[in-house]
Formats: C-alpha cells, structure tokens, sequence
C-alpha cells in the first residue's frame, strides 16, 4: 500500500512531464550509496581543480591556498580549541532566530491566511515591511537592542519570518473549501479546525516554507556576524580577511556550506515524514 | 411512515439510542447577495417530515434542493421564514442534524477510522469513540477498511464512510445531498438497499436530495418536487407538490404500479415521458 502512494505523491510535487519522470523512477531505483557516490563526484572535481589551480601557481597562495591548508587550518583552530566555538555560537543563533521567526509565522501567517479581517488590517502593513531590504533594519537593531546575541537572533527572525508567514497565508486560503465545510457541518470551528483541517491540509506548503526560511536564516547569520561579532563563521569571515589568512577564509565558507547543508537535510527528512503522514 | 413509528415502538432500547426528530420548514425563503444582485432561489416553503420519515427532495438542478437541505444543517440560514428540528429553530450548525454531501469530502490524510471519528459529538470518551466506530464501520460493512485511508477505497466506499461519519453524530435528522449522484448506477442502487438497511436500524428522519426519479421512489415515504410556479418562468422555486409514495419499502423495482407515479413525477419536472410512443416507461 505504500508503495501505491508514492508514485502519486511524488507526481504531485513536481509537475515534471512524463518523459522527465520516466527518468526520474529509473534513477529512484538506485539504492542509498549509489546516489551518495553519484552526489560526490562534483565535489571531487572541484577538489581537484582547485588543487590543480593553487598548486600550479595560476593563483598566489593569499588568492587560493591549497586544499590541505585548509584543512590544517581547521586542524590548528581545533587544537586552539576555536573552531567549535564558532560554529556553535552560529548554530546556536541560526536555530534560535530560526524558530523564533517560524513559530511568528506560522501563528501570523495563520490569522492572516484565515480571516479576513485579519488580513485586510495587517496584510498590508507586513507586506511594507516585507519590502524593506531586510539588512537594511540592521542600523534600527544595533541602535535598541545592542550589539550583543539578542540583536542578532531578531535579525535572523526577520529574516525566517517572512517565508514561512507569506507560503502559509496563501496557502490557507486555497484549502479545499469543501472539506473546511464538512468539517464545520460537524461542528468544527477556530482552533479546532485549523488543526483538524486547514493546517494538516497545507502541511506541504508550511514545509516549503520552513526550508526557504531556514536559508534565510544562514544567510541573515553571516550579515549579523559580518557586521558585528567577535565570535561565529561569519566573524571568521572578516576576521580572517582582514589577517590575510584565506585559508581559514575558505574554511569559513566550507563550514558554512557543510552546516547549512545537514540542518535542510534535517528539515527534509522530517519534511518526508510529514509530507508521508499528512499528504493528500 | 408508520413502519419506522412500529419499529420504534417494539424496540425501547432503540428508542432510547437512536433520535428521529420532526423537521418543519415554515414560509421558508432563501435569498442570496442584496440590494440589485439580489437573487431569490427558494420562497413560501411549507412542509414538515415526520420523526422517522425518508422524504426525497426533487427538482431540476439549480432549483434549490441543496440550499433547502443546507439550511436544515445550519450552512446557510433562512432569509424568509424559519426551519425548525422538533420545534426549536436552527439557527447554526446543529448537533441535531448531520450531512452527507454528494462528493464524500474524507480528510485524505486520515484513515477511515479516523475520518469516522470525525463525527463524533465532541467529548465522546475514547472506549466509546472506538466502540461506535466499530459499530459504525460494521453498519456499512467497512470493517475490514478500517485503516485504509481514503484513496485506497473505491468511490462508492468513500460514500459508505462519508454515510458513516454524518451517523456518528447520531442526527436525528440525516441530511443527504444527492450523496449516491457520482457513484455507477450498480454501486448506486448497493448504496440505496444499504441506506434503507441502516435507516432500518437507526430510523432517523432523512431528507435526501436527489434528482434520480427512481431513487426517489425506492427510498422515500414522499416525495417532495421542487420547481417554478407555473405562472412565473424566471422566479424563485417553491414545493410544487407532495407526493406520498404507495408500498413499504424495501419496494420491488421492478413495481409497474409506480410506473404512472414516475411518469408524473418526471412530467412535474418538465421531462417528456414519451408515453405515446408506447408503455415503455411503464416498465423501464
């Protein structure tokens, strides 16, 4: 039976046309290591270019050091004892700002995805602010909260905020009108039916949402470390560019990359889950 | 009619679980929008059910059945007169009666079961929820499909659990919006037998929406026809007559004696018999 459902909900996601999909079931075939090692052969490429590049001098060591000084690099700021702090301190404000702005979302995104009144009152004023640059609040932030986490963690949150809030709102109100009346006929209403009906039935959208938003919040972390910060991947950032030291530059951008890979593919599994339990 | 009263009767145990209860539409009226988009669909509808009765609701489409069924299940209140169940008026959704609409509207991310439940008056403890599902999906002979969620059914299922969900509510009055329409005409005339099998069993008052003649006539102790006044082509619709069906159910169907009954019924709604062309219609 569940291999029954799959199919269906897979051609639901990507309105691929069938000839795209025919491919797509052959490569699905594939079992996990094979669609790792498919995955790590980019990497692998760009590994050896970038060697190739540094180690025959088309770039200076300060423009491209090689690989493996990176990765003594990472080995000495380990055995300093920094590395982790970094990134600690940058997960740390990533998930804090992250779920702030979400749980805002989605408790936003909700009212105004399902009154009315609630949207013709606040919509527009959150679709203002939606269009100021986000960074540009940056100044505001400092001037009241400080230069200290909480100025930081509320920069991350705007910027989750808005995801999540804008894909939940339209989202809600294109819920299958027949359903949220048969659940009414039994006496559902508030709460209850967002709960019962309007938020199960959208559980995909809030998904899409959550994972735009959680790439926002990487991206608002390295504006809120580059901006000010003596701790974090972003601060090794500056910190490194202002020594010189590329290496640990590159470093930065490495760890980056590798973190906000695994926390979306944390979201993704538990976006498979939900999509598995709550799909239509 | 006075099958069911009898059932009830012999069966206090029955009577006691089981409601059926009086539905009264009185000058009842619908309008929809105001002022010049103002469109009248329904006016001056009188007619009760009697507790325990199937009356069948006919009509063209666009004649406002649904919207006279709606407003007895409170999801869209009477812009003229009153509905009223045993005496008290609805004046939104009503824990009295329960709806099964024409397309099943199953949540598709529970299972059966669990879309069952659905219709359970809000605080039934858990034992007993499980207990009335059990019996719920026995009654529509479900039992085994218990776990499976909506897509994994056939159509005609789907009806079976949307029948199921609305009788979890334990209406007395059970509102049908032609809730056999979509389904094949063998997995309709399946789903008629079972709907008197359950109406056997929890006689509460049914008013079913239907624009299938022979349906009508199969299930209902009356028919109710809904329609213009002749008089007025671009008005609203109104009752245009009331007609008591002869025989007990379950009927035969293959009964010529309603023959001349479906031919008048198909002429109130304006549909040539083509009587002349032989007695065909008799029999068909």
């Amino acid at each position: 039976m569940a291999a029954d459902i799959a199919p269906r909900s897979e051609a639901a996601q990507t309105p691929a046309e069938a000839p795209a999909r025919s491919t797509g079931s052959r490569l699905s075939r594939i079992p996990g290591w094979g669609r790792l090692g498919l995955g790590l052969i980019l990497p692998a490429l760009i590994l050896a270019l970038w060697q190739t590049l540094s180690s025959t001098g088309v770039f200076t060591f300060v423009q491209l050091p090689p690989p493996l000084a990176v990765v003594d690099a990472a080995i000495e700021l380990i055995q300093r004892n920094d590395l982790w702090i970094h990134v600690a301190i940058s997960v740390q404000r990533v998930l804090l700002g992250f779920v702030l702005g979400a749980v805002l979302g989605l408790l936003l995104g909700s009212l105004v995805g399902l009154s009315k009144l609630a949207d013709l009152l606040v919509a527009p004023t959150i679709g203002a602010f939606r269009a100021v640059p986000s960074l540009a609040w940056v100044p505001l932030l400092l001037l009241w909260i400080g230069l200290g986490e909480d100025s930081k963690v509320t920069l991350i949150a705007i910027g989750a905020f808005f995801p999540v809030y804008t894909t939940l709102a339209a989202s809600l109100r294109h819920v299958d009108t027949n359903l949220v009346e048969a659940a009414r006929s039994f006496g559902y209403s508030g709460l209850r039916l967002l709960l019962t009906v309007q938020l199960p039935a959208v559980v995909p959208s809030i998904f899409s949402g959550l994972r735009l938003a959680l790439a926002q919040a990487w991206l608002f972390l390295v504006a809120a470390e580059l901006l000010g910060a003596s701790m974090g991947l972003g601060f090794l950032l500056t910190d490194s560019q202002n020594n010189g030291r590329t290496d640990r530059l590159l470093l930065a951008i490495v760890l980056l990359a590798i973190f906000g890979k695994i926390t979306d593919a944390l979201l993704g599994y538990l976006e498979r889950k939900a999509v598995a339990r709550w799909a239509a | 009619m006075s099958v069911q009263t009898d059932v009830r009767a012999a069966d206090p145990a029955i009577a006691d679980a089981i409601r059926a209860s009086e539905v009264r539409f009185t000058g009842f009226g619908k309008t929809f929008g105001t002022g010049e988009a103002a469109h009248t669909v329904l006016a001056d509808v009188d007619f009760a059910a009697a507790p325990g009765e199937i009356i069948s609701i006919l009509g063209a489409s666009g004649c406002g059945k649904s919207t006279l069924l709606r407003a007895a299940g409170g999801l869209g209140p009477a812009t003229a007169g009153t509905v009223t169940i045993d005496g008290t008026p609805v004046t939104g959704i009503d824990g009295r009666a329960a709806v099964a609409f024409q397309e099943p509207r199953l949540l598709p991310w529970r299972t059966v079961r669990r879309n069952i439940e659905l219709g359970l008056p809000r605080g039934t403890p858990k034992a007993a929820a499980r207990d009335a599902v059990d019996e719920l999906l026995e009654l529509t002979g479900m039992s085994t499909k218990g776990e499976l969620r909506p897509k994994q059914i056939s159509g005609g299922m789907a009806q079976r659990v949307s029948l199921a969900r609305a009788l979890a509510r334990n209406p007395g009055v059970l509102l049908l919006d032609e809730p056999f329409g979509a389904l094949d005409a063998l997995t309709r005339i399946k789903m008629q037998d079972l709907l008197l099998d359950i109406h056997r069993q929890r006689p509460a008052t049914v008013l079913l929406v239907t624009h299938d003649v022979d349906e009508a006539l199969q299930l209902s102790d009356r028919i109710v026809v809904l329609g213009r006044r002749p008089s007025e082509d671009d008005g609203p619709s109104t009752i245009t007559s009331i007609v008591p069906v002869p025989g007990q159910r379950p009927r035969d169907r293959a009964d010529s004696g309603l023959g001349h009954l479906r031919a008048e019924l198909l002429a109130h709604l304006g549909v040539d018999t083509h009587a002349a062309a032989g007695a065909r219609s008799a029999s068909d």
